[in-house]
């Protein structure tokens, strides 16, 4: 699916990056916690998040995430969209909350990136 | 690549706009490179719990990168306070975090393990009132 697929589904608003609603998204993950993004999420997956800062945007562009979306109609300050901006990651914001957010997206067909934990402790993190 | 590539950066404690800036340095040094993508996002995300434990808790570090045809070994030593209990700081879960850290996103007590997860050698040395010193390989091949 592709991002601009997303932001219609989510009713989301664009604060960076409209020229890269093309892109596709494999995978989806939801976290307020950075370090679970790290450790759980995969190259080219979209993140929910309920934090707004410039860490939000750094840890996505170290996990490789192909977008961020904001839940609950959380705005950025001017310095994360221009660090948005300025590492090539789209920031949209949706109304939704987290859960009715991910709710729809998984009925989508858009597939977890986050495994079970049962799944990390059989090894097959990858 | 017969020559190793060493490089060094120091990353200063406390300041969390700036956090990051060097794991992202490196990351595209290895990208500009040619190292597989899959290894230089496991030596970024190893290299920036690294460089936010740093900011979080230490004064400064100085952090070393080398590559050789083999391997990306990370050297992270940091001027800070130590770890009392090694062993507990590697559990999942366990954290000494304050509520600007966890504001931020860290501080979940994930950052030791996950720097583990991804590295394929990883050692820690760390001395009450003096630093800590992680030292961790990912093999290229």
């Amino acid at each position: 699916m592709v991002l601009s697929e997303i932001q219609g589904l989510l009713s989301c608003e664009i604060f960076s990056g409209e020229e890269l609603l093309d892109r596709a998204v494999l995978y989806g993950c939801a976290s307020d916690l950075m370090s679970d993004v790290l450790a759980f999420s995969r190259s080219g997956a979209l993140l929910l998040t309920g934090l707004v800062n410039v860490q939000t945007v750094q840890t996505a562009d170290i996990a490789e995430i192909n977008a961020i979306i904001l839940v609950r109609g959380k705005k950025p300050d001017d310095a994360v969209v221009e660090s948005a901006q300025k590492k090539k990651i789209p920031l949209l914001g949706t109304p939704y909350s987290m859960y009715e957010a991910c709710g729809i997206l998984y009925r989508a067909g858009i597939p977890s990136t986050m495994k079970c934990a049962t799944d990390f402790a059989a090894g097959e993190s990858e | 690549m017969d020559r190793p590539i060493s490089h060094s950066f120091l990353i200063q404690g406390k300041n969390f706009y700036e956090a990051g800036r060097v794991s992202t340095e490196i990351k595209s040094m290895l990208k500009d490179l040619g190292v597989d993508a899959a290894i230089v996002r496991r030596v970024a995300i190893a290299t920036y719990e690294a460089e936010m434990n740093v900011v979080m808790y230490a004064d400064e570090a100085t952090l070393t990168v080398e590559l050789t045809s083999q391997a990306i070994r990370v050297v992270i030593d940091d001027r800070g306070p130590g770890i009392p209990d090694v062993g507990l700081a590697m559990q999942e879960g366990y954290s000494t975090a304050t509520a600007e850290m966890r504001e931020m996103g860290f501080g979940a007590g994930m950052g030791l393990p996950n720097i583990k997860r991804n590295a394929d050698e990883f050692s820690i040395d760390s001395k009450v009132g003096k630093g800590t010193k992680l030292d961790i390989t990912i093999y290229i091949n």
